[in-house]
């Protein structure tokens, strides 16, 4: 009896699959995304996804919120070593070299199929693509993007009699119209300090705005040499940390990064350097007249991009690589990214984006939105290496260091750099 | 027979828990051992037998040393503190007084709230400038102080949460023991002419040392595992002056990926823990009064 019942059974199952892989038609896809902003970022990707599902019938995406970057890369990567990986996933551009060494993503030429893919590929700003590519392949499409600027307090410059509409051009600058702008009270206690760049978390991401001003960078492209111990490197974390201790322009210590925002608002500060992420955020609750400009110069203007990019993972079928293709291409497409930009705040990542009726007339309204598409022009690749984490976890512990006046800036990043050799030769 | 078959009821009724306790407790806890003498496995790259290698990468690592230097200190301060706290908040709401029951609910209460949410609010009391702390501080003229951004007072800092999220937790254990201690007790002691501190340090105290080991090996438990305030507030930083052992390992774990290294620095962890249970349990256990 329980031989038939066995032999019954296994014949439904038959039937069962072979029904489940005839009805199979459509191409089913799981999509991690992560969240960093506030406001409508989560709203919109589920939005966009659902419009895109509308429109192609043959496939259903599982649209999967994560968390923050990092919960998003643990439970990828905790979904990879258990062999059931997302089909594609957004994830912090630098994480690239990880989910390489992991083998976890393919390259987009080994998806792509024609010329016209390859025309699209090539369309997207070169400085986010910097942080996309390696060894010659792309593996990530720049999605939600972002750069640090300089945001301003045109009341507060007006009352230390400075030009409201002008900020400062380049690193002198910035000392001199901080001297003007810190305001102490009788006791010498600070009531405004002149400028902020937050330095809680991860500092190297500003920081690398200055080394780029002074133009050095901190890691090759190859992602297995760092930088840390150069003189212009060294020279830029002396400015840092002169900002607070010699010039007494900026509050000392580790300033924080989720508060930056609100001692703006508050008075606290009459500038402050952080991401266009905050645009929005800014525009809805500063109660002053605001400016935004590109951070000021050194030897050049520069700065870091930042944010996350698509990937496709390597353990999915054929048909469901061409399908994420097929999404990435459609969410990237001019009248998407224009409709993500304006969201959120990200920097569309491709010219012909800028173009759309939709994000001329946003820009027209609010012109400030403009300046981190004209930083891209100086933007380069931000700190990306094998082992990311860890060396920029090195990094910023050597930045905090010398923040804090545990260290002077040479010896801590002389430290540091011997550390990121230890780790980073192993893969040269 | 009916002794075998006694026996294998009582398996039976053992497995569930059993299973469990195998899945969830001792087969990761044996696996972590092991996983610690073989490298991290990348991808392509399989793990291979690295003998003690990673314990001598412990050794020379300076973060562990800072981070276990930090771990001690915490613990050193937060649990006698927090007993202490929590001894004269439980006699303190045990006495008659007006409102009992509103004071007791208010020690209580930072045990009921999560700790994520309120070390944001923590945050915003130390916000320099601005902050709670701060705002006080400038009504009698200080100037700002950078709690957490300071590698001096960022420790101090968080010490500072986790003492008052604990304080309340304990407070319940001593108020039950407090109760159970019979009336008749004072009423000799008055007989005897005893003062009240007399009465504290000879009678109360001394009843109270079952509840005060139960509640000084879960303060120890909790000195290693209570992190989440850190992920918050900190981050670890500046420098690590803040990052704690639990801290350290979802660190090297989940950010760095290096799971053949976290698992070494928890087997050290969990060997730390073990022998001050033990030594708790064997220093404390004699001069505990169980009635």
């Amino acid at each position: 009896m329980s031989i038939l019942k066995k032999a019954g059974m296994l014949a439904g199952a038959a039937a069962l699959g072979a029904m489940l892989s005839t009805s199979a038609q459509a191409v089913e896809l799981q999509f991690f995304f992560p969240v960093a902003v506030g406001g409508k970022a989560a709203q919109t990707i589920e939005d966009l996804t659902n419009d895109y599902v509308k429109a192609n019938p043959d496939v259903t995406i599982d649209a999967v919120y994560a968390g923050s970057y990092q919960d998003t890369i643990t439970k990828t990567l905790t979904a990879v070593r258990g062999g059931t990986p997302p089909q594609l996933s957004v994830i912090l551009s630098v994480d690239m070299f990880t989910l390489i060494e992991e083998d976890a993503i393919v390259a987009f030429e080994d998806v792509i199929e024609d010329g016209a893919d390859q025309a699209w590929l090539d369309a997207f700003y070169p400085a986010f693509m910097d942080n996309s590519t390696t060894g010659g392949k792309t593996y990530g499409i720049p999605f939600q993007r972002s750069t640090p600027v300089l945001y301003w307090n045109k009341e507060a410059f007006a009352e230390a009699g400075l030009d409201p509409e002008t900020p400062p051009a380049n690193w002198e600058e910035q000392v001199e119209f901080g001297k003007k702008l810190t305001k102490r009270d009788a006791d010498g206690n600070v009531t405004q300090w002149g400028v902020r760049i937050p330095s809680s978390g991860f500092p190297y991401w500003l920081f690398q705005g200055l080394t780029t001003q002074n133009d050095v960078i901190l890691a090759n492209d190859a992602g297995n040499e760092t930088n840390f111990d150069d003189p212009k490197v060294i020279e830029a974390l002396q400015y840092l940390v002169d900002l607070s201790t010699k010039h007494e322009v900026m509050q000392p210590g580790i300033i924080e990064w989720g508060a930056t925002p609100k001692a703006f608002f508050e008075g606290q500060t009459a500038m402050m350097w952080t991401t266009t992420g905050n645009l929005t955020n800014v525009r809805e609750n500063a109660p002053f007249d605001f400016g935004v400009g590109m951070l000021p110069a050194k030897v050049r203007p520069g700065a870091p991009t930042g944010g996350g990019n698509f990937y496709i993972f390597k353990d999915s079928t054929d048909a469901q690589q061409k399908a994420s293709l097929d999404f990435i291409k459609w969410i990237s497409a001019p009248e998407q990214a224009a409709r993500w930009s304006i969201a959120t705040g990200y920097v569309a990542p491709r010219p012909d984006a800028w173009e759309t009726p939709a994000m001329k007339e946003y820009v027209e309204g609010f012109p400030q939105a403009k300046v981190a598409r004209d930083q891209l022009e100086y933007a380069v690749a931000e700190l990306a290496t094998y082992q990311n984490q860890r060396i920029t976890t090195i990094l910023n512990d050597a930045l905090e260091a010398a923040i804090t006046g545990q260290k002077d800036p040479k010896t801590a990043l002389d430290e540091a750099q011997a550390q990121a050799d230890r780790i980073l030769s192993a893969y040269r | 027979m009916t002794r075998r078959i006694e026996w294998i009821h009582g398996w039976l009724l053992l497995t569930p828990a059993l299973v469990l306790l195998f899945a969830f407790t001792h087969v990761p806890a044996v696996k972590t051992i092991i996983d610690s003498f073989f490298s991290t496995p990348r991808g392509a790259r399989p793990a291979t037998f690295v003998g003690t290698a990673n314990y001598e990468f412990l050794l020379n690592d300076a973060t562990f040393w800072r981070v276990l230097e930090n771990n001690a200190l915490y613990a050193l301060v937060t649990i006698p503190v927090s007993i202490a706290l929590a001894i004269a908040m439980a006699l303190w709401v045990d006495g008659k007084l007006k409102g009992r029951g509103f004071v007791r609910m208010a020690y209580f209460a930072p045990t009921v709230l999560p700790l994520i949410a309120t070390a944001n609010i923590w945050m915003f009391f130390y916000t320099p400038g601005f902050g709670l702390i701060d705002q006080v501080r400038a009504l009698f003229g200080g100037a700002q102080v950078n709690w957490l951004g300071d590698p001096q007072l960022v420790l101090g800092a968080v010490m500072v949460v986790a003492i008052w999220k604990e304080a309340g937790f304990f407070m319940i254990f001593y108020l039950a023991a407090l109760q159970s201690i019979p009336p008749s007790l004072r009423e000799a002691a008055a007989i005897e002419g005893a003062s009240r501190w007399t009465f504290f340090r000879r009678v109360t105290f001394p009843l109270l040392m079952p509840t005060t080991l139960f509640v000084s090996i879960n303060a120890v438990i909790n000195a290693v595992r209570l992190v989440d305030h850190i992920f918050v507030m900190t981050e670890g930083g500046p420098d690590n002056h803040s990052s704690l052992l639990l801290y350290y390992i979802y660190e090297t774990a989940f950010k760095f990926w290096d799971t053949a290294y976290a698992s070494t620095l928890t087997v050290v962890v969990l060997a730390i823990l073990s022998v001050l249970a033990i030594g708790q349990f064997h220093l404390i256990d004699r001069r505990v009064h169980y009635r």
